[in-house]
């Protein structure tokens, strides 16, 4: 069985979870082939090549695809689908986007965020924040689905997959790109890191983050926030992790003030080893970690930012 | 213009769930119910505009059991004009839903359809698009802001590395992040208000849509539990276990 794996990438390289959608794509099928539609995306199209597991590189060039916007690449996609029996994305705000989008237009179910590939046609997806899983069965001709990165090996370079260039379906000028204000930060991208220190409400203010953050650099790791933190105003939106949010699952992650809501647990509870820093003894965050320590962050993370240091 | 919001009934975002023992899905008898939070901003979204005068009228629409009356109920105490319920027993999936929102949007012709961009539910995060797909509108998804100007839509996105500006023709579907607005609460006048609002009740049949389940949910089970961990006293012993014992630092 073909898939089609659709690969969202910044023009140079794909993005670090299409890794993780080749292998999931592997377990559906044999065949894997890689979409990367974009605007002279010569080297994106090459570092997908580069993936291992994957056969075939489709590159369609077009203006329209430069900025990934839902109404022109689906029609893409979707002409592209009946060569294949699934339709693989990261399940990213890129891939939440265009998907279901696809999905509609070729009449079938969408599976959304599956954890686990059962069989080709059976999926394992988190329902209600993750406190539930739901084993689904699809019957459709294309399957579309998008799966979670962290719950996938990602593929390792060294591979070298044919390029072939295809031809762009044009711009339907349903909408048009303005611009982006993006976060601009030096450290690990968040879902990628295999440390993640997180704040919450606890941590008062914007000011008091610097301390995170300094610990986070220590550690070589991403910075993320529970939605409390972020809804006060202490760090922009894309830290959040959460069912709203980020899904991380890193070797390690220290949430710092955070209580533990529903919410946030979601997006972090399959990380390997939790540690949570709270002064609340009753918080729901100990339930889930690994090692708690009951204190006042202000004490607490410094001095641990100190012995961090020392090792 | 019309605005069409559609709400979800959901278990409340507070109760923590259980999965039935027979694992074929949760429990939702006697478990509380409200509507689906981001819907709840979509419906606030939708009153501000016709506050502002962008909007004529804001119909709420919910499909499910007879019970999504109230969720609709309280679509018309925040503000809404008048409501549509189809009505269907049964699990109703995004692709379902998509269809019954094509078919009333088709009725009433709104110039907006404002959805939450998921149900804390089934945490799919995919009707709006659908809905835009099937109809060839444009989407503007996890929408952080929004400008209603001159036949488009400027939409503040919530993306990963951050935000994106996009504009989109109208009509046009919108999905609705949580931080669009903080919605209002309904006051006890506006709630006795809201029960003389019309709710038109429509069944899927006569709307011409199939709405059996395209996904088939062969189990739902708990996931697995974490193992209790331990406390720490100090710094100290904390960073040793981080060393010694977990070894991820």
């Amino acid at each position: 069985m073909a898939i089609l794996v659709v690969a969202a990438h910044d023009g140079k390289t794909v993005r670090a979870n299409v890794a993780n959608a080749v292998t999931a794509a592997g377990q559906m099928g044999s065949d894997v082939t890689v979409l990367v539609a974009g605007s002279g995306a010569d080297e994106a199209a090459k570092s997908a090549a580069a993936i291992q597991g994957v056969a075939k590189v489709l590159q369609a060039d077009d203006a329209a695809y430069a900025n990934w916007l839902a109404e022109d690449i689906a029609p893409l996609v979707v002409k592209l689908a009946p060569n294949y029996s699934h339709v693989v994305m990261a399940a990213d705000s890129v891939g939440k986007n265009i998907a279901p989008r696809v999905a509609a237009l070729l009449d079938v179910a969408q599976v959304s965020e599956a954890i686990q590939v059962v069989s080709p046609d059976t999926f394992v997806r988190p329902i209600y924040a993750g406190n539930a899983m739901a084993t689904v069965q699809t019957a459709d001709k294309v399957k579309v689905v998008t799966i979670r990165p962290t719950n996938f090996k990602a593929a390792a370079a060294g591979g070298s997959a044919a390029i072939e260039k295809i031809g762009g379906e044009g711009a339907k000028g349903l909408s048009s790109y303005v611009g982006a204000e993006l976060s601009k930060s030096e450290r690990p991208e968040l879902t990628s890191a295999k440390i993640v220190v997180s704040g919450g409400r606890g941590l008062q203010s914007g000011e008091n983050f610097k301390m995170l953050e300094t610990l986070a650099d220590k550690l070589g790791a991403g910075l993320g926030a529970s939605r409390a933190a972020v809804d006060a105003g202490y760090v922009p939106n894309d830290y959040q992790v959460g069912q709203t949010g980020k899904v991380v699952a890193p070797d390690l992650y220290i949430a710092i003030g955070i209580s533990g809501a529903i919410q946030h647990l979601a997006g972090m509870k399959d990380s390997k080893t939790i540690v949570a820093i709270n002064k609340d003894e009753e918080a729901p965050i100990f339930q889930v970690a690994d090692y708690g320590l009951v204190g006042d962050l202000f004490q607490i993370v410094p001095e641990l930012t100190a012995a961090v240091e020392k090792k | 213009m019309k605005v069409l919001v559609a709400v979800k009934r959901v278990i409340d975002y507070n109760v923590k769930i259980r999965v039935k023992a027979d694992n074929t899905g949760v429990e939702t008898a006697n478990v509380k119910m409200s509507m689906n939070p981001f819907d709840e901003i979509a419906v606030e979204e939708a009153i501000r505009m016709k506050e502002k005068g962008a909007a004529t009228e804001v119909i709420a629409f919910s499909a499910g059991p007879a019970q999504c009356q109230e969720t609709i109920r309280t679509a018309l105490a925040m503000g809404a004009d008048r409501g549509i319920l189809v009505q269907a027993d049964g699990e109703l999936q995004p692709l379902a839903v998509a269809k019954l929102l094509k078919a009333v949007v088709e009725k009433e012709q709104p110039g907006l359809v404002i959805v939450g961009k998921q149900a804390i539910d089934d945490d799919s995060n995919q009707t709006g698009q659908m809905l835009a797909a099937l109809l060839g509108w444009s989407q503007g998804t996890f929408a952080n802001k929004i400008n209603v100007a001159d036949g488009s839509v400027e939409v503040k996105r919530e993306v990963d590395g951050g935000l994106e500006n996009i504009k989109i023709k109208m009509p046009a579907v919108i999905t609705t992040d949580l931080r669009l607005n903080e919605p209002r609460y309904a006051s006890l006048p506006n709630i006795m208000k809201a029960k003389k609002k019309p709710i038109e009740t429509l069944a899927p049949d006569a709307l011409g849509v199939d709405v059996a389940p395209r996904l088939k949910t062969l189990k739902v089970e708990e996931p697995p539990k974490r193992k209790a961990g331990i406390k720490v006293k100090t710094v100290a012993e904390l960073v040793d276990k981080l060393k010694n014992e977990a070894g991820v630092i």
